[in-house]
């Protein structure tokens, strides 16, 4: 069975920065796969050239089996995907039905309107203006009309960026209800939570290109350790311990000296606090800050790049 | 039928129009304002009373006496100060200056003081003794047709028709741009061809209401008539109306924001307004320039317009104005097509 989403060797250059730079991916049949990466990855681009909405420079693209080549089969392939962009306005003065209406009159097979409302809970503000909506009511009209094709494949671009935790929330469970249904779906994100809750398999992305391909659990895994421990001291750096000494405590994998605090690798967390406890009472340093949590994609990212995801 | 996405499309359209009471505004209250103004201001009163001054001295009272006689004038008595004043600041057309011989002062150059000049002397010959040899008798016609209302009401219509034109296809299609929306479209099967002719079926639907509007307001507040035949105004505003919706999709083509499509749209615009003969005739303008005046689409949409409107022209003796009307239309809309901006 051909993979939904196959391209090879894709690159873009605008003007004077790099887009995208030789990115090769292949998401499977029924799969929910997350691009992610900071603000400039290269994130959109990729994602609008496997929409066939930007050309590529070079490479070569496959949705559906189906290359991008104009007229009538683009015509055709643009019928069985859904697309939400991620700055796409839709129109103020319209009602909620209304726009799905129209969205729904440019496929041959489609949700009827009261369908797609149900799909994403939109039913109580059919008749409300666009230009009323809530932000989250406004994303989850966009991926209704994304939905109302019954596509086979979801492109979301940033989904959920901006939106409170509620409507994250909301949204979550319209992709799910649509992957229950046997769909794929591809989707860009900066938030490693999401992309952990809701994803089979992520790349990350940066400066345009894969630094780390898998599922999240395989990705955390490859640090080698499950925790990171974090701490920072009162009094500064005049008495902190050096890298050296704390990658040799028991249990410690790797050893990460922020701006303002120390992150540690962790394998056994039981192990590993006593002993940097320890070691710093014998310093004399006092704790300002002692943190502990379960190792994310974020924690990936760092250590791949040794920026932080959000303001990298 | 009512799925299909033209029918969608289009509905798109009207409603993002209607439901915005600014646009209602400036498509249909403005031109009828501007009419009522105008008419108003211009109507055919001819000159009124004219006021003359007598200047003070000897036999004023028996010059200010005659002159009252004369159906068109008001004498008053003036210091030669104030008199002097008034003459030069155009309050009094004219200054009688009693005496042997009569003086009249005057600025040769006004029509009032001239037509003040005339009467005056017609009474004052008269008081002396003159007597009329001819019998004559005056019949008044006030002809609709050839006021003021009557020239100007076809040309607020072609007026409009570019303003609703240029600004309702040019608008929405840059703001779509803008909002991402266009390029959002182009990730649906739509076919171009449907998007493009919403707007066009759209302002084809509201172009009927405002001509109405205006037409309407005109017969029925200033009895201004249609000499010609209805469907002759019906067929010229219609090729008017796609003219100016092709070269609003010219000017909205490329467009990336709202500020540079305004811009355009008034560098399109401003020409026409002045050289085209809406507010008063082309005809002042030096005849080097005719040709170019004629050239542009509201010259030649105001000129068969008012063609049908006053004159009772038929479509047939149209052919030049309406051939540039359409020719505009057509370039147009084949340039944009091949330049326009999807995304």
């Amino acid at each position: 069975m051909t993979p939904p989403i196959r391209c090879a060797e894709l690159a873009k250059r605008y003007a004077d920065v790099v887009a995208v730079a030789g990115l090769d991916l292949t998401v499977n049949a029924r799969e929910c796969f997350g691009l992610l990466g900071p603000n400039g990855a290269g994130k959109t681009t990729t994602i609008e050239i496997l929409e066939g909405l930007t050309a590529p420079d070079q490479g070569e693209v496959e949705i559906l089996g189906m290359a991008w080549t104009g007229g009538a089969s683009t015509r055709a392939l643009r019928e069985r995907l859904g697309i939400q962009l991620q700055d796409t306005q839709l129109a103020d003065k319209l009602t909620v039905e209304e726009t799905v209406r129209l969205f729904r009159s440019f496929y041959r097979a489609s949700h009827s309107v009261e369908e797609v409302l149900g799909l994403v809970g939109l039913e109580e503000k059919r008749t409300a203006w666009v230009g009323k909506l809530s932000g989250g009511q406004k994303q989850r009209l966009a991926v209704a009309c994304a939905l109302v094709s019954r596509p086979e494949l979801l492109f979301l671009d940033e989904p959920t960026t901006g939106l409170d935790p509620q409507s994250r929330r909301q949204l979550w469970d319209v992709i799910g209800r649509f992957r229950a249904a046997g769909g794929t779906v591809l989707l860009t994100t900066h938030y490693m939570e999401e992309a952990e809750r809701l994803c089979d398999r992520v790349a990350i992305m940066d400066h345009g290109k894969i630094i780390a391909l898998g599922t999240p659990r395989s990705l955390i895994a490859s640090l080698g350790a499950e925790h990171v421990v974090e701490f920072a001291l009162a009094d500064g750096a005049t008495r902190a311990p050096n890298p050296s000494e704390l990658a040799a405590l028991p249990g410690v994998r790797a050893v990460r000296a922020g701006l303002d605090r120390t992150a540690l690798t962790v394998a056994e967390v039981h192990r590993a606090v006593p002993a940097l406890l320890g070691l710093l009472e014998r310093r004399g340093a006092e704790l300002s800050l002692l943190a502990t949590h379960h190792a994310t994609l974020e924690d990936v990212f760092v250590s791949l790049t040794g920026r932080q995801l959000r303001d990298a | 039928m009512r799925d299909h996405p033209l029918v969608q499309l289009t509905l798109a359209r009207m409603r993002e129009f209607y439901r915005e009471p600014e646009a209602i505004f400036w498509v249909f209250g403005f031109p009828i304002v501007l009419a009522f103004a105008l008419g108003i201001a211009f109507r055919n009163r001819g000159p009124g009373e004219l006021r003359v001054a007598v200047l003070r001295g000897a036999g004023d009272g028996a010059v200010a006496a005659v002159l009252a006689r004369a159906p068109g004038l008001t004498a008053a008595v003036l210091d030669s100060g104030e008199a002097r004043l008034q003459l030069r600041t155009g309050r009094v057309a004219l200054l009688v200056v009693p005496g042997d011989p009569v003086v009249y002062r005057y600025d040769s150059t006004r029509t009032e003081s001239r037509l003040a000049r005339l009467e005056a002397d017609a009474v004052v010959q008269r008081a002396r003794g003159r007597a009329d040899p001819a019998r004559v008798a005056d019949q008044r016609v006030t002809e609709p047709g050839s006021r003021y209302i009557d020239f100007l009401i076809p040309g607020l219509l072609g007026m409009n028709l570019m303003g609703s034109g240029l600004w309702g296809v040019g608008f929405s299609v840059v703001q779509a741009r803008t909002k991402k929306l266009l390029k959002r479209f182009m990730a649906t099967p739509m076919r171009r061809s449907h998007y493009l002719l919403s707007f066009i079926l759209s302002r084809l639907v509201f172009l009927f209401l405002e001509v109405a509007a205006l037409v309407g307001f005109g017969w029925w507040v200033f009895h201004v008539g249609v000499r010609g035949s209805f469907a002759a105004v019906a067929f010229i505003t219609v090729l008017g109306a796609l003219s100016f919706a092709g070269l609003g999709m010219l000017v909205a083509s490329r467009a990336r924001t709202i500020e540079a499509v305004s811009g355009l749209m008034n560098l399109v615009m401003l020409p026409m307004w002045i050289l085209s003969g809406t507010f008063f005739s082309y005809a002042r303008f030096p005849d080097v320039l005719h040709p170019f005046v004629k050239a542009l689409p509201l010259t030649a949409l105001n000129d068969a317009l008012r063609a049908v409107m006053i004159d009772g022209s038929r479509l047939s003796e149209l052919g030049a104005p309406l051939g540039i009307v359409t020719a505009w239309g057509v370039v147009s809309f084949v340039v944009a097509l091949q330049i326009f901006r999807w995304r």
